[in-house]
C-alpha cells in the first residue's frame, strides 16, 4: 500500500526534485516563515525515481519569476508543480538564466555592487551543472551561491 | 587582420581573444620609436583623456600621461580623490558621468573591485581599467606580455615562474590567465598562506595548462625562462600580523641568479621593496625597467586603437 508522507494540497505550489538538503535553503528564498502566513509542508530525504530529493509544498501561494530565479540557483533540477482543487494544472523546470540580477548578493565585501552605487548586482552563469557563477563587476566566483542570496 | 578597437572598453584581459592580443602587442611594437620621442605624432591631437586616480600610482598614471602626450593629445584628471567630490559622498557613477562629458576616454585606477566595469556602464565613452582594488590591471597584463615576446620572441613554451604575493596581487592573476591562453609553462612560487587561488589554477587548466605550485624558489629558478617577482602588498593585506609573517620570505640576489639560465629575464611590475636585491639591477637579468618603460608604448596603441586614430 501508498504511503503518503506529506498530504496533498488543495491550492498553492509544490517544488520538487530539489537537491537534497537545500530545502530549508529555498524556505530562505521564499522568506518563509518570516513573511508568510503559508501553511508548508517539508519533506527531505524523499526517495524518488533518480534518487534522493527534497519536496518543499507552499499551500495558497503562487511564485513569481524572480523566486523562480533564485529557486534555480540552488536547486537546478527543481521542478514548479501548480496546484488548483487538488490537481497539478502547470508543471514546468525552473530554468537558470544566463545572467541574474538583482537577486544574490557579491560575497566580495569590497566589489563596487556591494557599495552605494546605482547599480543591481550581476552574476553571470559560467556553468550549469554544477552551478558556477561569476560576478559581472569584480569577476569573483562565490563559492556557497545561497549564502548571497537577497 | 583589421580588428575594430574603436570605443572598446579595456576592462578585464578576459576580454580580450589571442587574436586581440598580438594585434595590439604588433601595434605596440610600431609606437616605440614615438614612444622614446625619437618620431613625433598628433595622432590624438583633438583628443582629451581623464585620468581618475582613486588611488596612487606612478608608473601606470605617469605612462598614460606620457602615452597620451606622445600622441598629441591632452590629459586632464586627478591623483588623489580627496580633493573631489567623492570625499562629498558622491557616486562613483556619477564621478564617471562628469569625466564622460568632459573627455574622449577615462582611465580609471581604483581601491574597489570590479570599479572599471562599473565605469564602463556609465560612461559612454571608452573606459581603461588601470587597476581595481585586487582585481584586474589589463594594461599591466598587456606590456608584460609585450615584455615577454619582445624578449623572448614567442610566449608558448617558456617556463614562466611568478613569485611573491599570488593571493592578493593583482597583476599576476590575469598575467598567469593570459600566459595560460598562449600556452606558457607555470610555476607559481609563494608562501603557503599566499598561494595562487583555486579559482586562477582552474582557469589555466581549462587553458590546457596544468600550473605547478611550490615555495621551493631555489629549484624554481633552475629551469625558469622568465621570473616574474611581485612586492608582498602590504595594503591588500586583511591583518598586519599574516602581512609581518610572510614579508621577506623571498629575495632574488645574484646568489640565487647563479643557478639561473643564461637568458633568464627577471621582470617585476614595480614598485620593488626589497624582494630583488638592488645588485640584480645590474646583472643581464633585470628587465624591469625596460618592462615600465613598455608600458608607454603599450598605452600608445590603446589609446590610438581605441581613439579611432588611423595607421600611422
Amino acid at each position: 500500500m501508498k504511503e503518503l508522507k506529506i498530504t496533498p494540497i488543495k491550492e498553492g505550489t509544490v517544488i520538487d526534485h530539489i537537491t537534497p538538503g537545500n530545502a530549508v535553503k529555498v524556505l530562505h528564498i521564499l522568506k518563509i516563515p518570516e513573511s508568510s502566513s503559508s501553511v508548508v509542508s517539508v519533506a527531505m530525504n524523499v526517495t524518488g525515481k533518480t534518487g534522493k530529493k527534497d519536496i518543499v509544498k507552499v499551500e495558497n501561494r503562487e511564485l513569481n519569476p524572480k523566486e523562480l530565479d533564485k529557486i534555480a540557483l540552488i536547486a537546478p533540477k527543481a521542478t514548479i508543480n501548480i496546484i488548483r482543487d487538488y490537481e497539478v494544472v502547470k508543471k514546468h523546470k525552473v530554468e537558470l538564466p544566463n545572467e541574474v540580477i538583482g537577486i544574490a548578493k557579491c560575497s566580495n565585501p569590497t566589489c563596487i555592487s556591494n557599495a552605494r552605487e546605482p547599480v543591481e548586482s550581476r552574476f553571470l552563469v559560467i556553468q550549469k551543472d554544477p552551478i558556477r557563477i561569476r560576478c559581472y563587476y569584480c569577476e569573483r566566483e562565490p563559492e556557497d551561491i545561497a549564502a548571497g542570496i537577497i | 587582420m583589421a580588428m575594430n578597437f574603436k570605443n572598446r572598453d579595456i576592462i578585464s584581459i578576459k576580454d580580450f581573444s589571442k587574436e586581440d592580443i598580438e594585434y595590439i602587442i604588433d601595434y605596440a611594437k610600431k609606437m616605440i620609436p614615438y614612444a622614446k620621442g625619437e618620431r613625433s605624432s598628433t595622432l590624438l591631437k583633438e583628443k582629451i583623456l581623464s585620468t581618475l586616480f582613486f588611488e596612487p600610482s606612478t608608473r601606470t598614471r605617469l605612462s598614460f600621461e606620457s602615452a597620451m602626450n606622445r600622441l598629441g593629445g591632452k590629459v586632464i584628471g586627478f591623483q588623489d580623490p580627496s580633493g573631489t567630490s567623492q570625499k562629498k559622498g558622491e557616486s562613483l557613477a556619477d564621478t564617471i558621468r562628469m569625466a564622460d562629458s568632459y573627455s574622449d576616454a577615462i582611465v580609471i585606477r581604483h581601491p574597489q573591485e570590479g570599479a572599471a566595469r562599473l565605469a564602463a556602464e556609465f560612461a559612454e565613452a571608452p573606459v581603461l581599467n588601470a587597476g581595481d582594488g585586487a582585481g584586474q590591471h589589463p594594461t599591466q597584463c598587456l606590456l608584460d606580455l609585450f615584455t615577454i615576446m619582445t624578449e623572448k620572441k614567442k610566449i608558448k613554451g617558456n617556463n614562466v615562474v611568478l613569485l611573491g604575493d599570488l593571493k592578493y596581487g593583482r597583476t599576476v592573476h590575469s598575467l598567469a590567465y593570459a600566459l595560460a591562453m598562449f600556452k606558457a609553462d607555470l610555476t607559481f612560487v609563494s608562501p603557503e598562506t599566499l598561494r595562487m587561488p583555486k579559482e586562477v589554477i582552474n582557469e589555466c587548466k581549462e587553458l590546457g595548462i596544468e600550473p605547478t605550485s611550490t615555495t621551493n624558489l631555489e629549484k624554481a629558478i633552475k629551469d625558469a625562462d622568465v621570473l616574474y617577482v611581485t612586492r608582498i602588498q602590504k595594503e591588500r593585506f586583511p591583518d598586519a600580523e599574516e602581512y609581518n609573517r610572510v614579508v621577506g620570505t623571498y629575495q632574488v640576489n645574484t646568489a640565487l641568479l647563479k643557478d639561473a639560465k643564461k637568458d633568464l629575464i627577471v621582470m617585476h611590475p614595480l614598485p620593488r621593496v626589497v624582494e630583488i636585491a638592488p645588485e640584480v639591477d645590474k646583472t643581464p637579468y633585470a628587465l624591469y625597467f625596460t618592462q615600465a618603460f613598455n608600458g608607454v608604448p603599450v598605452r600608445m596603441a590603446l589609446l590610438a586603437l581605441i581613439l579611432g586614430g588611423k595607421n600611422q
